[in-house]
């Protein structure tokens, strides 16, 4: 091949692969993009429907209840101004614990409670997730307090 | 005492770091032998004065020196010893005086192993090392300095994160950087070959090995880290397209599609252009990688605390590299190709599909790493894009890829015959199909179009990558066997047939069960009875723990007992998983202790994952490849002059 027609056939090529890989990464974005959204979004409703999201948050104190014996856990997450019930299935990351952050993968159910198939905590006491740390400080409430009583003011701040 | 004179160590390197921009640059450019040869002086200099500025920090960790407030931050009295040496890179500022080590160490290697390569040229690959090394010492001594005092001294330190606590990971940051920073002398020899305007054969040759041996690097710490997510985070994938993997898997792909195009430049003198932009891109994607996890700004697993200072400085660093080199690029680069044709069916266009594949491989997963970012620029909402996503993309560009592979590797230079190609292939070919079949349904009883594809192109690499070692082996005596270096290719693809099957078998066949389970129960996962024998408390050097007794058994006959942890680290009060593992090649079957669920039960992750050692052992191939590779004849001095391309 002469060397013009090596280019034409190099830049053919990238032209066609890239084409491919844009046209598929459009069409599965679609389906694979999670949107996160705030708990007082959620509990105001405004959360899409019929797909997963995250929801991020802190478990309120207290909340964390399961049946003896059983893997099935339920709690509540709050960002100091609402609490979302969520319940989940299966083994939970080390620092999952009262009080903390985490953000949770799933779908809302009938029942408004959020169904999660993944939860996720960080690996460092002093880190929180941006989402969650943006979210709680959006609402200004008294952390220490929504932790321990749970949300006072849910559906009087302006989100 | 010790840390000042590791922080004046470090500011000495940072001065002769600027001589050895300065002066070879300069010299190379005058052509004055004295001003070039000050590079190597100044580069073995400052190679010294890091590795003292690391032995003070060592020495502080070492001796729990508790007024340096990284080693208060990271260290403690009880942490074992080796974990007290791995704490110096556990954080980010201690991580990044590794950086800094590792790249005087390869500036080193570069000044010492240079002896072959014309004055002018080496002295300019050392002073763009030089360069790099100003950036991110100016990066260490701004923003970043380990050895800033804490007074008053604590009486104990914050301990290092749990998590690190663990030999496979006192040892992946420094595997990982060394190629990290080793592509660097890749990118400084394309700089020199561009300030210079002559770029030959000769010159891929010499940057071949160097490219090679961060590329094996690369490859071996990139599997010590899935392996340790695999083991220690608890979770038993290996493989998560969280945004630093993919940071260090991005320089991965591009510094593989760049050994394939070296091949060319070096045989061929083809695609030299190419060959340059890709030693760019592969160290632009290392300090992008660097940027992304310093700067906290994609949420992962790995970012350190977000600082916004050190994000700011990485990425005008990031923009002077890139966007000069670029600019040399343009410039320069249009001059060097030479005008030589190859037919359709030849080697080079198989190569030139295997960087175009790379090259779009890279690009989704650069895509999908950025667009939660593009996205919230944009729109302020917050995505993610999960995993499913990165599976189902980067299987379209590396399929044609693995299949073209096998065919690539038994085409000839230049031209070559179609009818001699499909007699060696066709063979391959169908064994390869019967085996795509076979396989799942011999050893596992099931098969689907997607197992037949997957161990079908895993068998088709293997058989196609052992041909050319066979037929060496059973030559007749006095004729020319197989070179080192095809050796080495036929090795590392060999290993790539390995990694393919064992992420079709495992991904597959793999079994994850979350369960409740209590002391004298059992369950049975994937025909396996997991029995709980009974829990009792253990303790360590600085954690308590718990410890889970797991018999494991099939058909009744005992294949092993397992004892899972679950640890409290009593410093930072933090809990930690520590799998059991019954490891075997043929299968890994895996018990994590999840929570107390109430008086004596405890939730428990078990998983049964066939093959799964095959894709630490495909990688491990791989690297060993690139070890035979560059063991070859024609890289070692003084051979190099003499020899003609052959």
């Amino acid at each position: 091949m002469k060397p013009r027609q090596q280019r034409m056939l190099a830049v053919g090529l990238a032209a066609l692969g890239i084409a491919i890989a844009a046209g598929l990464t459009l069409r599965a974005f679609q389906d694979n993009m999670m949107f996160f959204v705030e708990v007082s979004d959620v509990a105001a409703g405004k959360y899409p429907k019929e797909r997963n999201f995250r929801i991020g948050g802190l478990v309120v104190g207290g909340s964390v209840q399961r049946e003896e014996g059983s893997i099935d856990i339920r709690f509540e997450v709050t960002d100091t101004a609402c609490t979302v019930p969520v319940s989940y299935s299966g083994v939970l990351p080390d620092l999952f614990r009262e009080g903390q952050g985490v953000v949770a993968h799933g779908r809302m159910g009938e029942d408004n409670v959020f169904a999660a198939d993944k939860i996720m905590a960080k690996h460092d006491e002093d880190y929180m997730a941006p989402e969650v740390a943006d979210s709680l400080s959006k609402h200004q409430q008294d952390i220490q307090q929504a932790v321990v009583k749970g949300a006072s003011e849910c559906g009087t701040s302006d989100s | 005492m010790i840390p000042e004179i590791g922080q004046f160590a470090l500011i000495l390197s940072l001065a002769l770091a600027v001589c050895q921009t300065i002066f070879p640059l300069v010299g190379a450019h005058r052509g004055d032998a004295a001003m070039m040869g000050v590079g190597r002086t100044a580069a073995t200099g400052q190679f010294l004065f890091v590795a003292i500025a690391f032995a003070c920090l060592t020495y502080a960790f070492l001796t729990s020196d508790f007024s340096v407030l990284y080693v208060a931050n990271h260290s403690q009295l009880a942490l074992p010893t080796l974990y007290k040496v791995s704490a110096v890179w556990g954080a980010h500022e201690g991580s990044l005086l590794l950086w800094i080590l590792l790249l005087a160490a390869w500036t080193l290697a570069v000044a010492r192993f240079s002896a072959g390569l014309p004055e002018a040229f080496a002295a300019r690959v050392i002073g763009v090392l030089g360069f790099l090394s100003i950036g991110f010492l100016l990066f260490a001594l701004l923003t970043s300095n380990p050895f800033d005092r804490l007074i008053p001294a604590p009486a104990d330190g914050g301990d290092l994160n749990p998590l690190l606590q663990d030999p496979g990971l006192a040892i992946h940051p420094p595997l990982l950087y060394i190629g990290y920073v080793g592509f660097s002398v890749a990118f400084a020899f394309a700089i020199a070959a561009m300030i210079s305007g002559d770029l030959d054969q000769k010159w891929a040759r010499w940057t071949r090995p160097w490219t090679t041996v961060a590329w094996m690097f690369l490859t071996l710490g990139i599997a010590l880290g899935s392996w340790w997510a695999y083991y220690e985070l608890g979770w038993g994938g290996w493989w998560f397209w969280d945004a630093v993997e993919n940071a260090s898997f991005m320089p991965w792909l591009i510094g593989t599609a760049l050994i394939h195009s070296l091949a060319v430049t070096e045989k061929r003198g083809l695609f030299k252009s190419w060959t340059l932009l890709l030693a760019i891109t592969a160290f632009s994607l290392s300090l992008l990688g660097t940027f992304l996890v310093r700067s906290g700004i994609i949420v992962s697993v790995h970012a350190f605390a977000t600082d916004p200072t050190r994000g700011f400085f990485i990425l005008t660093f990031l923009a002077v590299v890139v966007i000069g080199a670029l600019v040399l690029y343009a410039w320069r680069a249009p001059s060097l190709d030479s005008d030589v044709g190859f037919g359709l069916l030849s080697r080079e266009t198989f190569l030139l599909l295997n960087n175009v594949l790379l090259v779009v491989a890279t690009a989704l997963v650069l895509i999908g790493t950025l667009a939660p970012l593009v996205v919230e620029m944009m729109t302020g909402g917050k995505i993610s894009i999960g995993p499913p996503w990165f599976n189902v993309a980067f299987l379209v560009p590396m399929l044609p890829l693995i299949i073209l592979l096998g065919m690539g590797m038994h085409t000839a230079w230049r031209t070559q015959k179609a009818d001699a190609w499909w007699r060696v292939l066709r063979i391959p070919a169908i064994v390869a199909i019967v085996l795509g079949v076979v396989i799942p349904l011999l050893f596992y009883g099931r098969v689907s179009l997607l197992l037949v594809v997957g161990c079908g192109a895993a068998a088709w690499i293997v058989i196609t990558s052992l041909i050319q070692p066979i037929r060496s082996l059973r030559r007749e005596k006095g004729t020319a066997g197989i070179t080192r270096s095809a050796l080495g290719m036929s090795i590392a693809h060999l290993g790539m047939g390995l990694f393919v099957i064992g992420v079709t078998i495992v991904s597959a066949f793999g079994v994850e069960s979350d369960q409740a389970l209590q002391p004298g129960e059992s369950i049975e996962v994937a025909g396996f009875e997991f029995h709980m024998v009974g829990l009792s408390n253990v303790r360590g050097p600085n954690f308590s723990a718990i410890e889970a007794e797991i018999e494991i058994r099939d058909d009744g006959e005992l294949v092993d007992t397992v004892r899972p942890q679950k640890r409290q680290y009593l410093v930072q009060k933090s809990w930690m998983t520590e799998a059991g593992i019954r490891a075997g090649l043929d299968k890994d079957l895996f018990v994590a202790l999840g929570d107390q669920l109430g008086q004596n039960a405890w939730s428990v992750r078990i998983q049964y994952k066939p093959l799964i050692r095959f894709i630490w052992l495909g990688a491990l191939v791989m690297a060993l490849g690139g070890l035979i590779a560059i063991s070859d004849r024609r890289y070692r001095a003084g051979s190099r002059e003499t020899e003609a391309t052959a």
